[in-house]
């Protein structure tokens, strides 16, 4: 075209902006038989699919079923650990405020810690804590508290609430040590013994809680009947090693591109592909940052994407990489074949 | 009551055609009869429904666009039996796990034709001729078509949807989102995939359609050697699709 041809705003043509009037030939076209035959096709592909493959459905964790399991492999040590060890040195975490949950800061709860930051935004903590836990009460002392018919155990429950925080502290370190060499002897908790006071007595009666399948319900238990709100038994099975375990053996960890995988061999969200990809990238997935990163790299990527028609240069991408010229190869090679004359648009 | 000759009759009215309504002078100012008027002159009936294409319209890359509504309609029509009978239904009985088997793989193909649609339109630089609004559209459907798959991920109430949501909350909380968005809490992710995304889903891919319908199929780039502007008479009007 020349340079000269312009638009009714007075710009000139651009070929990755504005296209020519088609006065080329029309063919024959049923939209509503193409879409009717393509809709059979596509639910005889699916049945064929789900009869062929079916769909994944692996049984939830419980704090039970992770506090009953005789051992796995603990991904983080390689030590092959005993459900109920695990929980036990996992829920002395949580009483003296060192898990996962407990140091997580907002949405759960208040830390020192700023968290993920982008730059100077420090996005997490702005939003502050909008669904509070105090794992200490929330995953400990307060399900051992609906345990009326145990006197040792409320007697327990009252002598660490009625503590100083300095003795607390040293009663939890005393335990974590112990419980570090914690055993099962016969199905039963066997842990050395040592000056940590009433933790002792707590941390087995909440192991019993989680065995017996009591410390489940309470812990989803809400202020109402209804509950569908599973935010605190999940971040509690989360910051044990049993879940992490099971997921790794259906290579669903982070660094195995878990993201877009699925248990067994299905697919999963492989949609997700570049997501995930960027975790990978040693920079941002070693980063304490990288969740907060992935994002706003993602969400720059999105609008650049969405955006692709306004931008000079990345418009031009198609033209450049010729692919079209196998998509609309027909029309070309008409083109082609009439001497240029352009099959039809002009 | 007797009726006789003599009974009297109320003729008759004349069924009144959207056309002849639209043309009388008294009705004009309505705003139905304008919301009428123009919604038929922006996409007239043999424009929505055309019966004729350009003959550029001849690859298979055009498939995959109606073959991720079809997945969609599939996809819509598990999840409301999957609905319609409760979360609970397909972990305890063998045809709900059909059917939600029957969801999955509606997802995955739905997936699968979306992405080659995109990535068509994208090599066709099928923005061009004031189709940006239908790219964008189309973009922003991707986008909350991912978000609609991943809620439900997140509702399946297995060991998926427990490390799934375990994981996501780190992501989703540091950009502050995880305030309103908690995504270990069932009840708002369910709300979320059966109702919420699949309507701004299916808003966007209808206008999506409607603006394809509206402005059409990109015609291709012009042949080598010879320039877009070999008939430039036009250019700018509403035929040609230059950029207002």
């Amino acid at each position: 075209m020349s340079a000269t041809t312009v638009d009714n705003a007075g710009r000139p043509f651009k070929a990755d902006r504005d296209v020519a009037e088609w006065k080329g030939a029309y063919t024959p076209y049923d939209l509503v038989k193409e879409f009717l035959i393509a809709l059979v096709v596509v639910t005889l592909l699916i049945i064929g699919l789900a009869v062929l493959f079916g769909s994944p459905d692996d049984t939830p964790v419980t704090v039970k079923s992770w506090s009953t399991t005789s051992a796995f492999t603990n991904p983080d040590t390689g030590a092959n650990s005993p459900g109920q060890v695990d929980f036990a040195q996992t829920a002395i975490t949580e009483l003296d405020g060192t898990s996962g949950t407990a140091t997580y800061g907002p949405p759960y709860n208040t830390t020192t810690d700023p968290g993920p930051k982008l730059g100077p935004l420090g996005l997490q903590h702005w939003a502050g804590v909008h669904h509070p836990i105090n794992t200490s009460e929330d995953f400990v002392l307060g399900p051992l508290s609906t345990l009326t018919g145990n006197p040792q155990i409320q007697s327990a429950v009252t002598e660490y609430r009625n503590a100083s925080p300095d003795q607390q502290a040293n009663w939890n370190s005393a335990y974590e040590d112990a419980v570090a060499k914690a055993t099962l002897v016969d199905g039963k908790l066997v842990v050395p013994s040592g000056d940590y006071g009433p933790v002792g007595t707590i941390i087995s009666g909440l192991t019993s809680m989680a065995t017996s399948g009591a410390l489940d319900g309470s812990l989803l238990s809400s202020r109402q009947f209804y509950g569908t709100d599973y935010t605190k038994p999940l971040l509690f099975i989360a910051d044990g090693a049993y879940l992490n375990s099971l997921a790794q053996a259906q290579h669903l960890g982070g660094d195995q591109w878990g993201m877009m995988n699925e248990t067994g061999s299905y697919p999963g969200q492989a949609w997700l592909w570049l997501y995930t990809l960027w975790y990978q990238v040693p920079a941002i997935g070693n980063s304490s940052n990288a969740d907060v990163y992935v994002f706003a790299i993602m969400i720059g990527l999105t609008i650049l994407l969405a955006l692709v028609p306004m931008i000079p240069g990345l418009r031009s991408i198609p033209r450049w990489s010729r692919v079209y010229r196998i998509i609309w190869r027909n029309y070309y090679r008409e083109a082609e074949r009439v001497g240029g004359s352009g099959a039809g648009t002009t | 009551m007797t009726v006789t000759d003599e009974t009297p009759v109320e003729p008759m009215r004349p069924v009144p055609t959207p056309t002849a309504s639209a043309d009388r002078p008294e009705d004009a100012a309505q705003w139905t009869a304008k919301l009428r008027h123009t919604a038929v002159e922006a996409l007239p009936p043999q424009q929505l429904m055309p019966d004729r294409q350009p003959a550029y319209v001849a690859s298979w890359i055009y498939v995959f666009g109606v073959v991720t509504i079809a997945a969609l309609v599939v996809v819509i029509a598990t999840g409301l039996v999957l609905a319609i009978m409760g979360p609970n239904w397909w972990h305890s009985s063998t045809t709900g796990l059909f059917v939600n088997s029957l969801h999955l793989w509606s997802v995955e193909v739905f997936f699968f034709a979306m992405i080659i649609h995109l990535w068509g339109k994208f090599f066709m630089a099928a923005w061009r001729g004031r189709r940006r609004t239908t790219w964008i559209t189309g973009v922003i459907s991707f986008l909350v078509s991912v978000g609609a798959a991943f809620t439900g991920y997140l509702s399946q109430q297995n060991f998926d949807s427990q490390w799934i949501s375990t994981q996501a909350k780190d992501g989703i909380n540091s950009t502050g989102a995880g305030a309103i968005f908690n995504v270990t809490n069932f009840g708002q992710m369910l709300m979320w995939h059966i109702t919420l995304l699949p309507l701004c889903v299916l808003a966007l891919v209808g206008v999506h359609v409607l603006m394809v319908r509206l402005r059409g199929v990109v015609p291709p780039f012009a042949p080598e050697g010879r320039a877009d502007d070999a008939e430039p008479v036009g250019i700018g009007n509403e035929q040609t699709g230059v950029e207002a």
